[in-house]
């Protein structure tokens, strides 16, 4: 399913009301950075992105895409299920006891449109290269997508995989990172300073794009853009920045909301500025 | 007591690199990574013949283990290779998520196991590392004894799909198993039929139990061998039958005595068939720097220590 711009705000905002309702369901979960970056998700999977619901793991053919920051699975799961790979009613079984939509993405349980399992950060990147490489053996001339939070950044591996991707050429990667400022204990830049993403990734050889995460028609341009500069000898990443929280005035911009789950009053205040556009699970 | 003879020494790790040649003829699939090792894990055939499928990763075992993760999701069949210690205690999480939790077909191959590795000392003789791969869910265990099995195993592990830890070293040890032996996973391999004891060796200690077995019968003990190349899935048919069979085991292992073979062992003893048992494993130590031969010997590894062990247990019958 291919969305024209006005189609993908409209989705955005059925998104935003799925991962409202499945964290209040399970009162856990990760609200926040799944709200912040569902404009980039919804337009990954029904503008950017060539793939098939009907799910094979090996993907050969197709564009895949890595989710490394596993805690906003709310936001994976609901455009997984709103494109075809799952039936909707499931996201009702978010987080509780033997259900396919875990607590964090797994391929452990068998839900279609999961390749690897995150949750302990920092890992994601090297798959989605692992994954590159394999399409380039394979002569296979699709591509492959990562998402990777700020905060996550603080994890080393992520260097590791930074400094391997453009000394072997792996151009047919894009990957992302939300620079939502944000992480569990507060702002990253008193936690633990990510300085500046620009330099780093440029100085170790990617093609560094910046993208609002926010502007639904932005963002789709950014990574259409994304699509054209692959091929080129270099890695693409999208520093993307969002809004934490994003299209809930009270949840937005802070840390807070994180991993908190919203009571009834304030699900019901966060619905109301959220209309209902592709129908409720 | 069989007659086991050998006619050269040669390193595990040569059985390696010529079982991932071998491989890596029989399957295009087959792929190797390597975190700047590749003198040392014998890639350098493999590399040689399929340039276009050998990925040199540099000092980052984090990355390496996350990169075949992903190269499985292409339908390669990964085989990473750095020594025992940054094969496993090093990237512990990046193997639980990204290769066991998630079901993907990587082999980690791991040279330098245990104290046999010598003068380097205890940073890079893992003890421990039997243990962290079989409590991991669906992961296999794999610890040959010589060259051709080593070659045997890893040629099978391509076959079969599913995280397999292959455990191998670098001392040149005697190659007795034969050339052309079909490497079954999971089943263990008789090495001599005995009545008064069992012996349950892997690794390097197989050949050591044997020179266990040879002094035993020339005092009338008649020892029964049996090589567990397959720590996990463990053999579990194999192991009650013996135990029943002599009532009484001795496990021995280039490892410490907690998390490995013999814990497996002692397990599944202590569940069907209560049995006495002695543990010939590093005592809950690291390791230190010397010739692999004085280090076996200190750590009460060689086959003098599996004689004793073998009168021990004899005695609580």
């Amino acid at each position: 399913m291919t969305l024209n711009n006005n189609d993908l705000k409209r989705m955005a905002s059925q998104v935003r009301r799925d991962i409202l309702r499945m964290v209040y369901e399970c009162q856990s979960g990760h609200p926040g950075g799944s709200l912040g970056c569902t404009d980039y998700f919804v337009a990954l999977y029904f503008k950017i992105m060539k793939h098939d619901p009907s799910f094979n793991m090996d993907g050969k053919g197709e564009d895949i895409f890595f989710l490394s920051n596993g805690h906003i699975s709310p936001v994976f799961y609901s455009v997984l299920a709103r494109s075809g790979y799952f039936d909707v009613e499931e996201l009702k079984t978010f987080r509780k006891i033997n259900s396919r939509v875990q607590g964090h993405p797994t391929t452990h349980e068998g839900l279609p449109g999961i390749r690897i399992a995150s949750g302990s950060l920092g890992q994601g990147m090297s798959v989605a290269i692992g994954a590159a490489l394999a399409k380039k053996m394979n002569k296979d001339h699709s591509l492959v997508f990562s998402l990777h939070g700020d905060g996550e950044l603080q994890e080393g591996q992520n260097w590791e995989a930074a400094m391997f991707a453009p000394f072997n050429k792996v151009d047919n990667l894009i990957s992302a990172v939300d620079v939502n400022g944000q992480q569990i204990d507060g702002p990253t830049d008193k936690v633990l300073g990510l300085a500046d993403l620009h330099q780093k990734f440029s100085a170790f050889g990617w093609d560094v794009m910046h993208a609002d995460g926010n502007d639904m028609d932005g963002i789709v341009t950014a990574l259409e853009e994304a699509k054209t500069r692959t091929g080129k000898g270099k890695p693409v990443m999208i520093l993307m920045k969002t809004v934490m929280g994003k299209g809930v005035d009270f949840m937005e911009g802070s840390h807070k909301w994180h991993g908190v789950a919203p009571n009834e009053k304030q699900l019901g205040e966060a619905l109301s500025q959220l209309e209902e556009t592709y129908g409720d699970f | 007591m069989k007659k086991y003879t050998y006619t050269e020494k040669k390193d595990t790790r040569s059985g390696f690199g010529a079982g991932l040649l071998a491989a890596g003829k029989k399957n295009k699939e087959v792929v190797a990574l390597c975190a700047d090792l590749v003198g040392s894990l014998k890639m350098q055939d493999f590399i040689n013949e399929f340039p276009d499928r050998f990925i040199q990763v540099g000092i980052a075992e984090a990355n390496m283990i996350g990169m075949a993760a992903g190269l499985t999701i292409g339908g390669k069949i990964p085989f990473t290779g750095t020594f025992a210690n940054f094969s496993t205690g090093r990237v512990y999480d990046q193997i639980r998520q990204s290769v066991a939790y998630s079901d993907k077909n990587v082999k980690i191959c791991a040279s330098h196991a245990g104290l046999t590795l010598g003068e380097d000392g205890a940073t890079h003789q893992i003890l421990e590392d039997i243990g962290l791969m079989k409590m991991l869910p669906g992961m296999t265990v794999i610890n040959p004894c010589d060259y051709n099995q080593t070659k045997a195993a890893t040629e099978a592990i391509a076959e079969f799909h599913g995280p397999v830890y292959l455990r191998f070293g670098r001392p040149v040890v005697p190659v007795f198993t034969p050339a052309d032996q079909k490497f079954e996973i999971g089943k263990a391999w008789m090495v001599n039929e005995g009545t008064d004891v069992s012996i349950f060796a892997t690794g390097h200690l197989v050949w050591e139990a044997i020179l266990a077995g040879e002094k035993l019968a020339e005092e009338g003990i008649n020892v029964e061998i049996i090589n567990i190349h397959t720590i996990k899935p463990l053999d579990e048919e194999a192991v009650l039958k013996s135990a029943k069979k002599t009532g009484c085991v001795v496990t021995c292992e280039e490892h410490n005595r907690y998390g490995g073979l013999g814990e497996s062992i002692a397990q599944l003893l202590s569940t069907h068939t209560p049995t006495p048992m002695e543990f010939v494993a590093v005592n809950d130590s690291f390791g230190e720097s010397g010739k692999p031969e004085e280090l076996m010997k200190k750590y009460g590894l060689d086959s003098s220590n599996i004689v004793d062990a073998v009168k021990k247990v004899m005695k609580r019958k």
